[in-house]
């Protein structure tokens, strides 16, 4: 009897280990609001559907790159105004409905809408006309050249929609991608299962779960307990050595574009002197702020650029740490006794964590700041909208956004003209070399000028069980591309 | 008891209303704009209108009390800012966990104190009583928070009989039930401590009276005398602590369900507030407003069961 138990006992096993394991859950520590990725700015709802479920005309890889997506090709017309994109063959939505040309034109005239909801819509502001030539064929004509296109049609916010099924988006999303929606169950999870119309090559995994667990301890627990497979995005960092150590697990540390500023009210006095804020960025210790607050985690930044982009300036040297040379600046800017201004720091722990350093560095060299906690709809009413702050600590990851320093009503309000300037031609040239110079000068012109201080980029910490494969390291855009990921034992 | 009766729907009804407005004045003060919050860093001032205008945000605030209150009244809760979905469907999914929840919670609380509680009376000043008080005063003095941290490194991370928290969906009850567990079993430790004192001081004076001596020397041993006469009558402060904990416990779980990543009505509010999705708010305070109101308003009906003279007074 016990002989057979046993024997029965190793024949499950046998088999068990022989399938192949085709289902992943994965955590995250945001739920999405809801599921429509072209009408609201919650990089959640990408991190879920992003690839899996929508596709745009052109995509992100991992490393930041932009390829063909449902276009499988484009033609520039000589002006640089005319994009003639070819679509792919037999792509269709999950509701068995031909993506075609009129997709694309619905898509992007809706973005563009004067009542658009598009929480991007800058992105397709360039777009003057959408023509479809064929149902393969879709025209966009331009109001004048812009070297970003491309890179802006790849955006979660550009995803490829359907007139049929728009109406309902928000809770059942219906696109092209390898995955389709399943089911959400509020509060808890969404589930995708393989698309098996794919246009594409099939997927590995058949069905993929998102938790959302948004609490670090629950997060530790789930994870040691190995109720999830891999948590993207995971929210301790202190926890990560233990995870390094586990042979069970592998840790994943990659880029994101988040550049985490020392954000200043350039309109303040005193903060709207140039020699103030060169003595903030001398008077701050970059590593410091990364060790205490990240537990090591981010790379040192001098500008407002992602280190990993091709075109990053190392301008760290610009602003070293030096807090004897920022007191001779405050002197000389008529501050010998330092001043004292507001530091208001929104929920996430880069904030939290570094603000009580920044605030120790700054009163080293006789800066006193007032500290206020602020909860993010509060923050994007005062800080944000209001204007009403001296600084401020927050993470840009919006990807390639330097163009915000051209804005002079936004939030720290620099908006130099020369900047403005420096941007309009860059979104006029089209050769990358060329491109490649202005972004330098550009990354140059707001580190000379100290606008923000230039803290870090936040790293994208992934735990996952050791078996998983092709999870993406970076982070380009918000997303969890699974097209790619399966497990090898 | 029908004057009773009427009365008290009489207080139910106004301290609703009161209720209502100060939920509805206290969440719209609060700064914060949900469409903003939505649209993020990079949108432009008119698409954030834009939205405004969809949300119907644009309406005066008294304008939306009105419809508001009118919409519950006929029993709609408006569509959530954020979710666009049903303020009724959402709530009443999240109820599907936390009343569960608070029931269990509320079951094994009371299956621990009430032995605790009377075993202590029943020997008192003896050692049962003393281990019993040890228990109970740690019990108190634990959160409820921590006593979960433990319970997930113990029983999900060590042994891996539970899971370290989510929840299944009640199509696999067996499953659902296991991982409302070790939740159930945090929130009621400290509840069942909370308990089984009051148990015990209420029998412990009943005990003292004249009616239990009466019986005692009509010839019923201490034991019976506790069984038969004291316990129906020690009831009272105890059913009071049970009706104050349940509504607790409906609302109070927020940490809990946020430890155990539950979608319960706990994390649903918090969610809400963070996201300004004010309507959301609004209803979920209300409906526990009315939860807390009605479960008083029954304890009170209990008591009157109870106790014959409370019918007599009113």
């Amino acid at each position: 009897m016990t002989f057979r138990l046993t024997l029965a006992a190793a024949l499950l096993t046998g088999t068990a280990a022989l399938a192949q394991q085709t289902d992943l859950t994965i955590a995250l520590q945001l739920e999405p609001p809801h599921l429509d990725p072209t009408s609201a700015a919650a990089g959640a709802i990408d991190s879920v559907l992003y690839t899996n479920v929508f596709e745009g005309l052109t995509r992100f890889t991992n490393t930041g790159e932009v390829v063909p997506g449902l276009a499988e090709r484009w033609d520039i017309s000589e002006d640089g105004l005319t994009y003639t994109f070819h679509l792919r063959e037999g792509v269709s939505f999950h509701d068995g409905t031909t993506m075609d040309a009129e997709d694309v034109k619905f898509t992007l005239d809706r973005a563009r809408a004067e009542d658009s909801q598009n929480a991007q819509k800058a992105l397709f502001e360039g777009i003057a006309e959408v023509t479809v030539i064929d149902p393969q064929t879709v025209e966009v004509t331009l109001g004048q050249v812009d070297g970003n296109f491309l890179f802006n049609m790849a955006w979660g916010d550009a995803v490829i929609v359907a007139p049929e099924s728009i109406g309902d988006i928000k809770s059942t999303p219906v696109g092209t991608g390898p995955f389709k929606f399943d089911s959400w169950t509020q509060g808890d999870s969404i589930t995708l299962v393989q698309n098996p119309d794919y246009w594409g090559e099939a997927p590995a995994l058949t069905e993929a779960t998102f938790k959302f667990i948004s609490d670090p301890t629950a997060a530790f627990a789930a994870m040691m307990a190995q109720d999830i497979d891999a948590f993207a995005g995971y929210p301790a960092p202190e926890n990560l050595p233990q995870f390094e150590a586990d042979p069970r697990f592998q840790v994943l540390v990659g880029s994101t574009e988040g550049e985490t500023i020392l954000s200043t009210n350039n309109q303040m006095a005193p903060l709207d002197d140039v020699r103030v804020r060169q003595a903030i960025a001398h008077a701050i210790d970059r590593q410091a702020i990364i060790d205490g607050a990240m537990f090591g985690l981010g790379t040192p930044i001098g500008t407002h650029f992602a280190p990993h982009n091709p075109d990053y300036v190392d301008l760290t040297g610009l602003s070293g740490h030096d807090p004897d040379k920022a007191r001779a600046l405050l002197e000389e800017a008529g501050y010998p006794d330092g001043f004292t201004t507001t530091l208001k720091l929104p929920p996430p722990s880069y904030a939290r964590r570094g603000g009580e350093i920044v605030a120790a560095q700054l009163r080293a060299v006789g800066i006193e700041t007032e500290i206020t906690n602020l909860e993010w709809a509060q923050w994007l009413e005062e800080v944000f909208r209001g204007k009403d702050f001296g600084l401020t600590i927050v993470s840009h990851t919006e990807p390639f956004d330097i163009g915000i320093y051209a804005r002079p009503d936004y939030y720290f309000q620099y908006g130099k003209p020369a900047f403005q300037e420096l941007m309009m031609t860059l979104t006029a040239t089209t050769a990358p070399e060329k491109r490649s110079e202005l972004l330098a000068d550009a990354q140059r012109m707001i580190a000379e000028d100290y606008v923000n201080g230039y803290l870090f980029q936040l790293a994208f910490p992934t735990v996952a069980d050791a078996r998983i494969e092709g999870l993406w390291l970076n982070q380009p855009t918000q997303a969890t591309d699974l097209t790619g990921v399966r497990w090898t034992e | 008891m029908l004057g009773y009766l009427i009365r008290r729907l009489t207080s139910l009804v106004l301290s609703l209303a009161v209720a209502s407005a100060v939920i509805f004045v206290v969440v719209e003060v609060a700064p914060g704009d949900p469409a903003s919050y939505m649209l993020g860093l990079n949108a432009q001032p008119d698409t954030v209108a834009a939205l405004r205008a969809e949300l119907g945000l644009d309406v005066p605030r008294l304008q939306r009390y009105l419809n508001w209150v009118g919409g519950m009244l006929t029993g709609d809760f408006g569509t959530s800012y954020t979710y666009r979905t049903p303020v009724s469907q959402m709530i009443a999914d999240r109820l599907w966990i936390s009343l569960p929840l608070a029931l269990y919670a509320l079951t094994l609380s009371t299956l621990i104190a009430f032995p605790a509680g009377i075993l202590a009376a029943a020997r008192r000043g003896r050692p049962a009583d003393m281990g019993v008080m040890a228990a109970t005063q740690l019990g108190v003095a634990v959160p409820n928070f921590w006593f979960a941290m433990l319970l997930v490194l113990l029983f999900a991370i060590r042994l891996g009989w539970f899971p370290s928290g989510g929840f299944p969906g009640w199509d696999e009850p067996l499953d659902a039930m296991v991982s409302l567990t070790l939740p159930a079993v945090a929130l009621a430790l400290p509840q069942a401590a909370i308990l089984a004192r009051v148990m015990r001081s209420s029998l412990i004076d009943i005990l003292g009276e004249d009616f239990i001596r009466t019986a005692r020397a009509k010839g019923l041993t201490r034991g019976q005398a506790l069984w038969r006469h004291g316990l129906r009558n020690a009831l009272i402060p105890v059913l009071t602590i049970i009706g104050l904990q349940f509504s607790f416990l409906i609302a109070g779980a927020i940490i809990i369900e946020q430890i155990f990543f539950l979608p319960g009505l706990g994390r649903l509010i918090f969610q809400s507030i963070s996201q300004r999705d004010l309507i959301v708010v609004e209803s979920v305070v209300m409906l526990l407003v009315f939860a807390v109101i009605m479960v008083n308003f029954l304890t009170d009906l209990a008591y009157a069961i109870v106790d014959p003279r409370l019918r007599r007074r009113a």
